[in-house]
């Protein structure tokens, strides 16, 4: 058994079995993971002794009878969830030295199902941003060309599965933040349907879209963090009170039957020759696995990114309202109370916070308010609807989860060239549909040397998780793209 | 110019946010292109559509009007985070000002 390189699936059952220990596990993956992330990044922070103590107790458990779904799989949680003594700070310099006094629901779950926490994992300020450069703590890297983007949000908790620094990882989706990262570090990133994997605990953005899910080096490892995160949470009122279908056990091997809609909306063409081809050819594999490709249309998809842009600062303005130096998180002082609000809020965040704040209290203001935040609630009612009748013809929407692969620090400067990235994630956001990314190869970018890995979205119907994680089953162990790329780190070990 | 469309001083005060002169000079444009950005929001017919607050079915959620211990701080863990705590308390500014 390999700690470092073996699927979660493969671990659990060793340790379930006792041919290998939690506490064995633990010990290999605490000096690898801090001799990758010298060059990677990806953890904010670390937690070798909190790591020890779960696998004490993952062994205790297991040697008691138990079989626990996630025993001694070593995972990392990005920094925006709450785990109990260990900082979290958003990747912000306002909750620089916060630590968590309670732990996150989802994060609890994994903990309960056996897995070891190793630590967490850097992001953009708040989760605010698609490239992780916009945390004030850290410069993740690519595991698959250092001089590249993670993506973001969630940039570490992508990084450490794709650099094989953890087995799995939580994420956290607003408008792309597990998927987008996800493609370009070469994993899975999973988006569950809004509601369906409790947000207490989570560091608030944008509460009408943020939404936890798992990151991992299958689908099938993806379905069992779900499994065993998902499902309603009285300590979330937005949490979905439906009971959760286990997914485990039915994964799909082949697409019979299946109607995949590609987007009118959506062409590749524009995107360059070389990714064109590599979206055409996803869409050729998904076929001859007996699926049929159906032609749909999204006509308001384009107005998607506008809505997102208006939705999600208002309600972030109004969340971060919380930072303001008193009850917790950085405090600077002045003349007073007021002049303390100002002059904390201003030294705590960073610039794209800051751009998102403004934003979104103009959006909100009054006389801007109905020409605005209500014009965007409107227009995510109409994106929603074009969704579900596209839903009519296709049981799943097939696209790009990105609009390049990783590219290089520092190349987009302007703000809106870097919302673009998530063109084709944040209109299925803002319909709250459950989706994912998934490796659909590699693409050498403008400049770079290595091919660099592609993600392929998929999105369903809401609370349609098993179909979902079925249907990308099928296409990953046809095509296996993740396995055709080595990160840096591993490849030179 | 787009940057007039938004007078980000005023903004700031409301989002109780100090600016510096230079970051007045950078969000300024980077707001105004912004807002032209969401412009086009204004081709889409919204009449008669209703507002989307939230995508899933859902109602009033309430809970029991009982304790529950397991999601309670301590005061001492509730403030162990806290900038300055004084006798039990958070400590701020003065609010109300001295009489006379």
């Amino acid at each position: 058994m390999d700690p470092v390189r073996d699927s979660a699936r493969a671990i659990a059952r060793a340790v379930n079995s006792r041919e290998a220990s939690a506490v064995e596990i633990a010990e290999a993956m605490i000096p690898h993971v801090a001799q990758v992330d010298a060059s990677l990044d990806a953890y904010l922070e670390l937690t070798p002794e909190l790591m020890r103590e779960h696998a004490r107790k993952v062994d205790a458990r297991v040697a008691a009878g138990e079989t626990l779904p996630l025993a001694g799989v070593p995972v990392a949680i990005k920094d925006n969830m709450c785990l109990t003594g260990t900082h979290t700070t958003a990747g912000s310099k306002i909750l620089e030295n916060f630590v968590a006094p309670y732990t996150a629901t989802a994060v609890q779950r994994l903990l309960d199902a056996g897995a070891l926490p190793i630590g967490k994992t850097n992001l953009d300020e708040f989760a605010m941003g698609s490239s992780g450069e916009n945390s004030a703590l850290k410069k993740t890297r690519n595991p698959y060309d250092l001089e590249r983007v993670p993506g973001g949000s969630s940039a570490g908790s992508a990084a450490s599965v794709g650099g094989f620094e953890a087995t799995l990882s939580l994420g956290s989706d607003t408008g792309g933040s597990i998927r987008e990262p996800a493609a370009f570090c070469n994993v899975v990133g999973f988006k569950p349907t809004y509601g369906r994997v409790s947000r207490y605990g989570l560091i608030a953005f944008a509460s009408s879209l943020d939404q936890i899910g798992p990151f991992a080096r299958s689908v099938e490892d993806a379905a069992l963090t779900y499994d065993a995160i998902g499902g309603h949470d009285p300590l979330d009122a937005t949490s979905v009170d439906r009971p959760l279908e286990p997914t485990a056990g039915f994964l799909r091997e082949d697409l019979r039957g299946v109607r995949v809609g590609i987007v009118k909306e959506f062409a590749t063409a524009e995107l360059g020759a070389e990714i064109d081809a590599c979206y055409r050819k996803a869409y050729a594999d998904l076929e001859a696995l007996g699926a049929e490709l159906v032609d749909v249309e999204l006509p308001t998809a384009k107005y998607g990114l506008a809505t997102y842009y208006l939705i999600a600062p208002a309600e972030c303005s109004s969340n971060l309202a919380r930072f303001d130096g008193v009850r917790y998180g950085l405090r600077v002082d002045g003349a007073d109370v007021g002049e303390m609000y100002e002059r904390t809020r201003a030294a705590g965040f960073g610039p794209e916070v800051k751009r998102r704040i403004l934003i979104g209290t103009y959006a909100l203001s009054s006389g801007y308010y109905d020409a605005y935040y209500v014009k965007a609630q409107k227009a995510r009612t109409r994106i929603a609807e074009d969704f579900a009748r596209a839903f009519e013809r296709c049981d799943v929407i097939a696209s790009p989860a990105a609009s390049s692969p990783a590219f290089g620090f520092n190349a987009k400067s302007d703000p809106v060239a870097m919302y673009l990235m998530d063109y084709y994630t944040i209109p299925v956001s803002l319909a709250g549909l459950p989706s994912l990314s998934v490796p659909c190869g590699a693409v050498v970018p403008e400049g770079g040397t290595r091919p660099m890995p592609m993600g392929l979205q998929l999105a369903t119907p809401l609370f349609t998780e098993r179909a979902l994680l079925g249907y990308a089953h099928a296409y990953e162990r046809a095509t296996m793209h993740a396995e055709k790329l080595s990160p840096i780190e591993v490849a030179t070990a | 110019m787009a940057s007039d469309r938004i007078d980000i001083r005023h903004v700031a005060r409301l989002a109780r946010l100090a600016l510096t002169d230079g970051e007045i000079a950078t969000f300024g444009p980077q707001l105004g292109n912004l807002l032209t950005f969401v412009d086009e929001l204004g081709e889409l017919d919204t009449a008669n559509v209703a507002a989307t607050a939230q995508v899933i079915p859902s109602r009033n959620v309430q809970r029991d009007d009982a304790i529950r211990p397991e999601t309670m701080l301590s005061r001492e863990d509730a403030l162990r985070n806290a900038p300055r705590a004084q006798h039990g308390f958070f400590a701020v500014p003065r609010i109300i000002a001295e009489e006379g």
